[in-house]
């Protein structure tokens, strides 16, 4: 059983190098110049979703990696991601009960 | 709702009385009293800045007064401060990780440029509702106005909060006055830092990429 | 900054003054002396203990009670008879906003944050929560909160939009006077209070329990209040996005409910619920959680289906977030949305079902201790059902449309609220009295108080059932007699009723207060233990010490306490005593821990509150208010980090371990 103690006090060394963390930023910089993009050059169909995947990609990037959730406690994730989805939940559900998604 | 932390909650505290007495951690989960409570509030806040953009997203085109988003959005211009402040991530957990090695000059180099670069990205916004402004879009203009100042106020206010508590933090960390750890402290306020960065990559791309 | 020095001031102690003067002014930001050694009422306005915190917010919640009460008894009297003359239209507009405002807000809630301040860290064996400046900073937030919405009586008349305040209805237009800004500012205030509370709570259950005491050997009213922060924590940022845009609006001229400009008048309405239905469940659960632990004990059984107990607990909390829409069937949401809506909210039937048997199979065979405590809990089960069971035909979307608006609405709220919630705090003031205050309330007092109670209540809330269906609208001012409807039993009878059972009822509450003055005038003392209690808040003196535990108790078993005076009789599989509470109270004293930390005393909480209060008033009086009151929240903030939580290593720490504080800075 891997105790929580010791996943707490490794988080530091299986974290990321300080190098980790410039991929991590390069990667996030080249995602945002691919959604600039999309400014510029025509997507199609591919537009709405290809920027919503985008956005999802450097929201989960920087929670995982910047923020450590991913080398953490369980517990901090959970705590976090309940928040997330509730609010997901309640405002979509609010936002669809407007037929916001229809027009 | 609580069964998914009852299962990890129950192995630690296990653990914690194993070892009540032979590590530092004295906690029932083994995990610091401050980073649940920074992540319970970031959980909140999801909420707070979810019914923001919500709003914004119900009113967007509701415009009867003065211009419509796609007439002053300066895309190319926002792109930039927006990379600014994706950047100020990265300069934040460079300091959190010089703080874990107590290299405390290289820390607060970082959270130094961390604090110019979030003060970039409000100068740039103070500079964008000047310009919105200017071009008629107060914020009693209409719904669109109304909303979009709200959503990118508030979240302004978050990141001005943030330079505060980095510039407080450097200097109390010169004066050797911090209480506690150290390096948890940075830790913190960089999830703070991350959670407004993390916030705007949401609103860069549903208010200011996707039209109305 | 002045003002500042004044809460500052070192002269409430002189050794105090000494010690400022060599103080440089940087050091003094930091380095204000605490105030560590201080008694009378000073060791209360700085203090950061939870009991006493606790006790401080049971004693200003019972007082909005009173406060709430009365305007109840106002609004009653005014619909007694035809043509009522006690209140104008819009004095009895106030009176109900407020009465809902109050009870809910300032009553209920803090009574509950008394119950859990005061006794989640016992039941876990705990010394203090797991933030104790926070926790006073939730207090005194939560009395500016308060404040500031009664003074709006005074201040130009309070907010007259109902306890939901419905924009566009509550939008400068048609609710000009100041009580509006007034209630936004309070609430927000109040909800800032709350919010901090549930986060302190959360981490306290998470992280501060007692060696051994997993998740489930907890009491089930440290669930209940678990389950609540959780609430707590996820909903109240929705209503502070509603009163930040109805601010804006008011104060601002922003056009968020402007229906002119386009507005969607439904927009306050789902942001308030979808905060405003989980709250339904914030105010009932401590309720559910405190008879969770009242009818085993005077049952002499342990609780039955503790599991189910708590599981149906937090998911009533999970799907309380899926309902709102219920409370808007009304308003022209559409068939699918009220379809799901309808379905997911019969969906809550269940769980709150399941709680409901476990109560009655707990009492089932046992031998029940009819205590005053006891009643008001089985008060709740049978009061709590009936109003279940209307609110389920309010589930049924086309009966609901029916009965939107009408008394029926007000009927049903009142069983679930006054009937569960106020019965179950109720059962818990007898239960928890000699822990708190180590005297015994009276049980024939407690007994008129009771029966006065469960009469007077069915008499005001039952009628109003027959009203809402024979179609009396809620909020109405005034009814005549030529509108009253025909036959003996109509509006005018019911009503008559309704208002003679509010008086019943407010003498049921008047036996309390006298039960609770002659009690303190009593000198005698309560046993340690005199309910053959369950749980840990029990195997410490009453009321506890400082510390709580002069031993960290190391917890193997659900009702650990029970466990430790009874053990399983082999031979008849009975329950047989082994030792007895005052003996076991002794021996936690015996072998008393040696060193022992207590977070400090602290100014911060109290003058940061200060800060935020006067901010707040920026919103209606102006700008430089505003300036000032932020730049004592600075001040404040400065001096709050810049102060260690304690002096040295915290309690539950062995003295062994140094430098490992309970708290830091930025946050605690």
């Amino acid at each position: 059983m891997t105790t929580v103690t010791e996943t707490h006090e490794d988080a530091h060394e299986h974290g990321m190098s300080d190098a980790g963390y410039v991929k991590i930023a390069i990667i996030l910089a080249l995602i945002t110049g691919l959604e600039v993009s999309t400014y510029y050059v025509d997507f199609g169909p591919l537009f709405m979703p290809s920027l919503i995947i985008m956005m999802v990609v450097k929201f989960v990037m920087v929670v995982s990696y910047f923020m450590h959730l991913k080398f953490d406690s369980k517990i901090f994730s959970f705590l976090f991601y309940v928040g997330l989805g509730l609010a997901l939940f309640v405002y979509i559900t609010a936002l669809a009960t407007f037929k916001f998604f229809i027009a | 709702m609580a069964d998914i932390a009852t299962h990890d909650i129950d192995h630690a505290t296990d653990n914690a009385t194993d070892h009540a007495t032979g590590h530092g951690h004295h906690s029932s989960t083994g995990l610091s009293n401050n980073k649940l409570a920074m992540w319970l509030f970031l959980g909140s806040e999801c909420l707070l800045f979810g019914g923001l953009i919500s709003t914004y997203m119900l009113y967007r085109g509701r415009v009867q007064n003065g211009p419509h988003p796609s007439q002053i959005y300066d895309i190319p211009f926002t792109s930039v401060s927006s990379f600014v402040l994706l950047m100020s991530s990265l300069t934040m957990v460079l300091a959190v990780s010089s703080a874990q090695r107590k290299d405390d000059t290289k820390t607060n180099l970082w959270l130094l440029i961390t604090a110019l670069l979030g003060a970039t990205f409000i100068g740039g916004q103070v500079y964008e509702f000047t310009a919105f402004y200017r071009e008629g879009l107060g914020f009693t203009t209409s719904l669109f106005g109304s909303s979009f100042y709200s959503l990118t106020g508030f979240h302004g206010v978050h990141v001005s909060i943030g330079v505060i508590m980095l510039l407080s933090l450097m200097g109390i960390i010169k004066k050797g006055k911090i209480t506690g750890d150290k390096a948890e402290v940075v830790e913190l306020i960089g999830l703070y830092w991350h959670f407004v960065d993390i916030v705007w990559i949401i609103i860069f791309t549903l208010v200011y990429l996707i039209p109305s | 900054m002045s003002t500042n020095e004044l809460t500052l001031t070192p002269s409430q102690s002189p050794s105090l003054v000494n010690n400022k003067l060599s103080l440089s002014p940087s050091q003094a930001l930091g380095a204000v002396r605490r105030p560590v050694n201080t008694n009378g009422w000073r060791a209360w306005l700085f203090t950061v203990d939870h009991k006493k915190i606790g006790i401080m917010y049971g004693v200003v919640a019972f007082t909005f009670f009173i406060v709430g009460g009365v305007e109840a008894l106002l609004i009653r009297l005014q619909l007694a008879l035809p043509d009522g003359r006690i209140l104008s239209a819009d004095k009895y507009n106030q009176m109900f906003t407020m009465h809902g405002t109050t009870m809910i807000f300032l009553f209920a809630m803090p009574t509950a944050a008394a119950f859990a301040n005061y006794f989640l860290p016992l039941q876990i064996g705990a010394r203090d929560v797991a933030f104790p400046r926070l926790n006073a900073l939730s207090f005194w937030l939560f009395i500016a909160g308060g404040l500031i919405l009664n003074a709006s009586w005074f201040l130009g008349g309070a907010a007259d939009g109902g306890w939901f305040m419905y924009a566009p209805n509550s939008g400068p237009v048609f609710s000009p006077s100041n009580g509006v800004d007034f209630w936004i500012l309070g609430l927000q205030i109040a909800g800032i209070a709350s919010l901090i509370g549930s986060i302190n709570l959360i981490v306290t259950v998470l992280n501060m329990r007692a060696p051994g005491m997993t998740l489930m050997k907890m009491p089930v009213f440290t669930w209940m209040i678990l389950v609540v922060q959780f609430l707590l924590v996820f909903s109240l940022p929705v209503i502070t996005v509603a009163l930040v845009l109805l601010m804006f609006q008011r104060s601002y001229g922003a056009t968020f409910f402007d229906v002119s400009q386009g507005a969607d008048p439904l927009l306050w309405q789902h942001l308030f619920w979808i905060f405003g239905h989980p709250e339904v469940y914030v105010l009932i659960l401590p309720g559910f959680g405190i008879i969770s632990e009242v009818l085993p004990t005077f049952s002499r059984k342990p609780l039955f289906g503790y599991p189910f107990v708590v599981f149906s607990g937090a998911s009533i909390g999970l799907v309380g977030f899926g309902v709102w829409a219920h409370h808007m069937f009304a308003s022209g949401l559409g068939p699918v949305s009220v379809a799901v809506f309808s379905m997911a909210t019969m969906a809550i039937a269940i769980p709150t079902g399941v709680k409901i048997f476990n109560w009655i199979l707990t009492m089932w065979g046992g031998k029940i201790w009819y205590s005053a405590a006891m009643k008001f809990a089985i008060g709740l089960v049978v009061l709590f059902t009936i109003g279940g069971l209307s609110g389920v035909t309010h589930a049924v979307a086309p009966s609901d449309t029916q009965q939107t608006d009408t008394y029926y609405i007000v009927a049903h709220f009142h069983y679930v609220l006054f009937g569960g919630m106020v019965f179950g705090l109720f059962s818990g003031f007898y239960y928890w009295w000699p822990k708190v205050f180590g005297k015994l309330l009276n049980e024939k007092l407690g007994s008129w108080n009771f029966w006065l109670m469960v009469i007077g209540m069915n008499l005001t809330f039952g009628p109003m059932h027959i009203l809402g269906l024979q179609g009396q609208p809620r909020r109405m001012y005034i009814w005549t007699e030529a509108r009253a409807g025909e036959g003996f039993f109509n509006f005018g009878f019911w009503n008559l009723v309704s208002s003679i059972g509010s008086f019943v009822l407010a003498v049921g509450v008047l036996f309390f207060i006298i039960n609770v003055i002659k009690t303190s005038r009593n000198p005698e003392r309560a046993p340690l233990d005199p309910w053959d209690a369950r749980t840990l808040e029990w195997l410490t003196t009453s009321p506890p010490k400082v510390h709580n535990f002069d031993r960290v108790p190391v917890v193997h078993h659900l009702d650990e306490f029970f466990h430790r005076k009874y053990e399983e009789d082999e031979a008849n599989h009975s329950m047989k005593s082994i030792a007895i509470g005052e003996d076991l109270i002794r021996a936690e004293e015996d072998a008393a821990d040696a060193d022992i930390h207590l977070p400090g005393p602290s100014y911060w909480p109290l003058l940061l509150a200060i800060g935020v209060a006067v901010l707040g008033l920026g919103v209606v009086y102006g700008t430089p208010i505003m300036v000032v009151g932020a730049l004592v929240v600075l001040f404040a903030s400065f001096g709050w980090v810049l102060e260690p939580s304690v002096p040295e290593a915290i309690d539950f720490d062995s003295p062994s371990h140094d430098g490992h504080t309970k708290e830091i800075a930025p946050l605690g």
